[in-house]
């Protein structure tokens, strides 16, 4: 019998892993700890209507202290745990209090990659409420934006700025930021979409230094450019917060390594669960890691179950997904694209006039080598984004994916490949 | 029983819900949620309540009839 379960990450995963262990029933004790003094907060806002001004701190909230009491979780705030002792079955906090437990379940997230130059001050990164409230006072002044990086936070940050009235640069050492993750073809349309919404981009170029202050800041670029800015914001990614594991003797690499359940391997009572966790996923035939929200809910779940019942585990192989709002568009990306050999386009974001009522929207259906569908790009259209989530739960192959989807488009969007 | 209920202005359209509980929701053309249905059974209830937690803006609600 499970007595007790500490939590370590009061964010999402940690948030959802206690919610989910109360609606199964489990009636033990539940302890959720956080490094932050805040109420459990959501991120996705931070980057877009919590940054813009449209959303007010409630709206971002994800457990009120009631709401807290009420599922009886132990809330302790404000301290960070520094050491997880496996054999005694404690986690040690920052401030030397050490907290035992039947089952813990890391959830301790990742961080943003810290900034590689150094100002004086106006250069942020973005990851925590604290980061959006202080990007959010800069942004409101008048003065050119810089981002660096071109990847999903840094194409939000750029467009929440652009929509605040100001001028702003994104700046990747990749020619086409996205194209990575989606392809050449379809990585270009995002390039396009920046110029339509004036926003200038500086891709291919890398950055050599950011120096001088808020309102008063230089970026100089590997091509020898120069670029003056009120404001720069670095959006190069995240790393793991699993540092403070390494004294644990669990094996830590790019994450908490763990097996199909989610597990930590070596350790059957310690779980992860959200960004830190790498987990074999049966589906992949290799341990991924994945930083995104739906995952963290839904890995929430099955870790949630399988604390609650070891007699019967289920493996974690979740349809990976992830949304991001930029400008008009509304993109989802379900699967994973960059397991996919080639891809077929239906509809066409290039002419916003396309569709006559409204914005353009199109789907990028992607396929592997042995023509399984295995992944989708979706832009403004949620009846594709809901067939393609279905096919790709159910395993279709590539051709039935496409014929239900060029069905579903009509006659008027022809494909083009 | 219970009763399930939908904030059509704060939906986004992410659709986490319609995957959660397909014969319960679904999702127009235009991005908004459609409930399939306003009462459930005591069985459909988890996969409800995973629907309501896996909503990104929290715009579904189910409540005790
Ligand atoms: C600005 C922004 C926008 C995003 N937008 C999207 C989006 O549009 N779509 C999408 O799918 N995903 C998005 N994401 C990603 C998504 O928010 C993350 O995948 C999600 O937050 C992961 O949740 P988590 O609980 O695993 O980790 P985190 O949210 O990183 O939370 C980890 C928590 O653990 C705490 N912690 C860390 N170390 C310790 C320690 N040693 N002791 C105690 N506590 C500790 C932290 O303070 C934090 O509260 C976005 C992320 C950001 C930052
Ligand atoms: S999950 Fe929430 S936002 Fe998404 S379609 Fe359902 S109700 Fe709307």
């Amino acid at each position: 019998m499970t007595a007790s379960v500490v939590i370590v990450g009061s964010s999402v995963a940690g948030v959802r892993t206690a919610q989910a262990l109360r609606r199964g029933a489990y009636e033990g004790r539940i302890v959720l700890l956080g490094a932050e003094s805040e109420l459990p907060y959501d991120k996705p806002p931070l980057s877009k209507q919590f940054l813009a001004g449209e959303w007010p701190a409630e709206r971002v909230a994800l457990l009120s202290a009631e709401a807290a009491e009420q599922a009886r979780i132990e809330l302790q705030l404000g301290v960070a745990a520094d050491h997880l002792d496996v054999a005694e079955r404690q986690v040690v906090m920052a401030n030397g209090k050490r907290i035992g437990y039947d089952v813990v379940v890391l959830a301790t997230g990742s961080q943003a990659r810290p900034s590689p130059w150094v100002a004086e001050s106006g250069l942020h990164v973005l990851r925590t409420i604290a980061d959006s409230q202080a990007l959010a006072a800069d942004l409101a002044r008048d003065g050119p934006v810089v981002v660096v990086g071109g990847g999903f936070i840094g194409a939000e940050v750029a467009a929440t700025a652009r929509s605040l009235g100001r001028e702003v640069t994104i700046v990747d050492p990749l020619e086409v930021p996205v194209g990575r993750l989606l392809g050449r073809e379809v990585g270009s349309m995002f390039v396009d979409l920046h110029h339509r919404n004036r926003v200038a981009t500086h891709f291919g170029t890398g950055v050599k230094s950011v120096e001088g202050r808020a309102g008063q800041l230089t970026v100089r670029l590997t091509d020898g450019q120069t670029l003056t800015a009120a404001t720069v914001v670095v959006g190069i990614g995240a790393l793991p917060n699993d540092s403070w594991l390494a004294s644990s003797g669990l094996l830590v690499d790019d994450g908490v390594v763990c097996d199909e359940y989610c597990r930590a391997v070596n350790a059957p009572e310690v779980f992860a669960v959200g960004d830190v966790a790498r987990w074999m996923h049966l589906g992949y035939g290799e341990s991924c890691r994945v930083e995104h929200w739906t995952n963290a809910v839904d890995q929430a779940a099955c870790v949630a179950h399988n604390v609650f019942h070891p007699e019967a585990l289920r493996a974690y192989r979740p349809v990976e997904y992830v949304w991001s709002d930029q400008y008009d568009w509304k993109i989802q990306i379900v699967g994973r694209p960059t397991r996919a050999t080639s891809h077929c386009l239906i509809g066409d974001l290039g002419r916003p006039s396309a569709r006559a009522a409204g914005k353009p929207r199109a789907v990028a259906l992607y396929k592997d080598d042995s023509a399984q569908f295995t992944a989708a790009a979706i832009v403004n259209w949620p009846k594709a984004l809901v067939t393609a989530r279905r096919l790709l739960a159910v395993g279709s192959s590539f051709d039935d994916a496409l014929s239900q989807l060029e069905q579903l488009a009509g006659p008027r969007m022809e494909p083009i490949s | 029983m219970a009763v399930v209920k939908a904030d059509f202005e704060t939906c986004q359209g992410y659709a986490n819900c319609v995957m959660a509980a397909p014969e319960v929701y679904d999702i127009d053309d235009e991005g908004t949620v459609v409930l399939l249905k306003e009462e459930i059974t005591d069985e459909e209830r988890a996969k409800v309540d995973e629907a309501v937690n896996s909503c990104p803006v929290s715009a579904l609600s189910v409540e005790d009839a």
